[in-house]
């Protein structure tokens, strides 16, 4: 069936909405972009990219900040990329470990577990950062990457999804590795690990984000700039740098640049899930 | 099997089997009790104490907590707050669920496209989209201020009852505009994050029952009343939830975008930033504790509320 010129003329106006819309949305990434690429003088000249670029405001990013402030702005990326995959790797051990666990064996204890984990995902987050901070302390944890890795290293988040996507992997898989003479880890390492890939890489992706972008437990911790990650380094160079726009720019498009990569490489899975908790919960 | 060493390594194996739960879920368990469970227990009591850093604490009892009721910048924090939470629900739900409306229709192309371009600034952590947006706010210079004001005059001129939107309007300096500031800025970050969910749960409504709708003669809204809305529902409530209580702890957007403080008149001033302030820079964490079992009660009675109203207690299949 033909849709109707009435029909038509709608679909027609859902799709320059959706345009318009779109257009409005990646405004601000491309004036991102064009704005680190262009000098003090180009920034508010030309609306977008100017006819000639320059790599200035990198060079003030990685050379002059480091001198004028000793925050060393790489140093603090390979920071950033360091806390960032410590944490991925351990929170996905640790959480899928124990999702399993949840999942495919019955254990004592495990009702009650299971509700504590649940009472306390109500409870946000700020509520424990101060005798956090202090229990930190008085591990002599603080401006360590210790005491910036190890209260995150268990997500309940994290158990619940991979307790949802291995109930439903079949117990056959499992009896028949167990069969074969495979202990429980190694069932867990060489079975349950591959078949749940989707699901891993879902979860390294909001793991990786949620660590990348945290910002307030690591401006408490940390003192020694040698120890910033990135968040921390580019509020110090909005602090220092109010006026010189491109470079900051250049430094919120550098902090951005990974997470981005990454997405392209999982979005699939991301989407996936993300939603997974939501849609079956 | 008689064999001696069988047995034994049969044995090895149905212990190692037992043992396995307990063994998998062990280092979860010692950190979630270290650091999860005993920071809250902790905080319990903490927030009955006056402290001066980690070290000096002194028992105040209830004191906190009537200082916090009675203190204007708590009151100012929660108005705040509450008012972002309230444009955060009412105004980008709304539009999350109507993009998702229209993406999930089957003639539309390029729907993966759209749906990554809406995600795209998610990806981006509140301090980075602070420090972007600051930046697109500036006066006289800044691209929203040019975008609007070369919007709205050639509009004024036909149609008066439009206001200009002057190049030097500082969204950031005025009291009256930081709060609309936050709320577009949010909107950009978060709509596309929430149509996700709402795109999920389309996919899954039985479409079975629109063809039976249209059968019995249901038109677009009665369609979206009676099957699109009680089939969303569980997913509905859960980003109602969620993004209340997303809105609620709201810090790092202000924080960044005015400067590392509470902003002109403490407009900008939340919750989480009092918290982090009366904590952290002033140093006193037996507050914080305070405010932040405030935080958590008052989300409690939120959602609970918010369960109510929207039925989620029912079961599904009435």
């Amino acid at each position: 069936m033909r849709p109707t010129v009435a029909t038509r003329v709608l679909r027609a106006i859902v799709y320059v909405g959706l345009g318009l819309l779109a257009a409005l949305t990646l405004t601000p990434l491309l004036w991102l972009v064009a704005a680190a690429t262009k000098g003090p003088d180009d920034l508010f000249h030309y609306t977008f990219f100017a006819p000639r670029g320059t790599w200035a405001n990198y060079q003030e990013l990685f050379e002059v900040f480091k001198a004028v402030k000793s925050v060393n702005f790489l140093r603090c990326g390979i920071n950033s990329v360091f806390v960032a995959c410590t944490t991925v790797l351990v929170q996905l051990f640790f959480s899928s470990l124990a999702g399993f666990a949840l999942a495919k064996y019955s254990f004592r204890g495990k009702k009650q577990l299971t509700v504590l984990m649940l009472s306390t995902m109500l409870i946000p987050g700020q509520v424990v950062m101060a005798p956090l901070y202090e229990l930190i302390y008085r591990m002599g944890l603080v401006d360590s990457y210790l005491g910036l890795v190890v209260p995150g290293a268990v997500s309940v988040f994290g158990i619940f999804l991979f307790r949802q996507s291995i109930t439903q992997m079949p117990d056959e898989l499992l009896d028949a590795a167990r069969m074969d003479g495979c202990t429980e880890f190694r069932t867990y390492w060489d079975i349950v690990m591959p078949v749940s890939r989707p699901m891993v890489g879902a979860f390294c992706l909001i793991s990786f984000m949620g660590a990348w972008n945290s910002f307030l437990w690591p401006q408490i911790i940390l003192h020694n700039s040698a120890r910033f990650t990135l968040p921390i380094a580019l509020n110090q160079l909005v602090g220092i740098y109010q006026q010189q726009y491109g470079t900051l720019m250049a430094g919120t498009l550098v902090s951005i640049l990974p997470v981005v990569v990454l997405f392209m490489l999982l979005q699939r899975e991301f989407v996936a899930g993300l939603t997974a908790g939501a849609v079956k919960g | 099997m008689s064999a001696p060493q069988r047995t034994r390594a049969d044995r090895w194996f149905r212990v190692q089997h037992r043992a396995a739960p307990y063994l998998f879920v062990a280092p979860f368990v010692l950190l979630f009790l270290t650091f999860g469970l005993w920071p809250i227990v902790k905080s319990l009591s903490l927030s009955m104490y006056a402290t001066s850093g980690p070290k000096d604490q002194v028992f105040v009892g209830a004191a906190n907590f009537r200082f916090l009721l009675g203190d204007p910048d708590f009151r100012v924090a929660a108005a705040n707050t509450a008012v972002f939470a309230f444009w955060s629900v009412f105004v980008q739900l709304p539009l999350a669920l109507g993009l998702a409306l229209l993406l999930s229709r089957s003639w539309l192309r390029g729907r993966e496209f759209l749906r990554l371009v809406f995600f795209s600034p998610n990806l981006l952590g509140q301090v980075f989209v602070g420090v972007l947006f600051s930046v697109l706010f500036v006066p006289q210079y800044g691209l929203l201020n040019n975008a609007l004001h070369g919007l709205t005059e050639p509009l004024h001129r036909y149609l008066s009852f439009i206001p200009v939107v002057e190049l030097d309007t500082k969204w950031l300096a005025n009291p009256a505009l930081v709060m609309p500031a936050l709320v577009l800025t949010s909107l950009w970050m978060y709509v596309g994050f929430n149509m996700i969910y709402f795109l999920a749960a389309l996919q899954a409504v039985d479409q079975d029952l629109y063809e039976a709708a249209t059968v019995d003669g249901a038109n677009g809204l009665q369609q979206f009343i009676a099957v699109t809305l009680p089939g969303i529902r569980p997913v509905a409530v859960f980003v109602l939830i969620t993004s209340t209580i997303g809105s609620f702890q709201l810090f790092e957007l202000p924080y960044i975008m005015l400067g590392n403080g509470p902003g002109p008149n403490k407009a900008g001033l939340t919750i989480v930033m009092y918290l982090y302030q009366m904590g952290f820079v002033t140093g006193d964490l037996g507050y914080a504790s305070a405010v932040g079992w405030t935080l958590a009660l008052g989300l409690l009675v939120i959602s609970l509320a918010q369960m109510r109203i929207t039925g989620a207690f029912r079961s599904n299949t009435e």
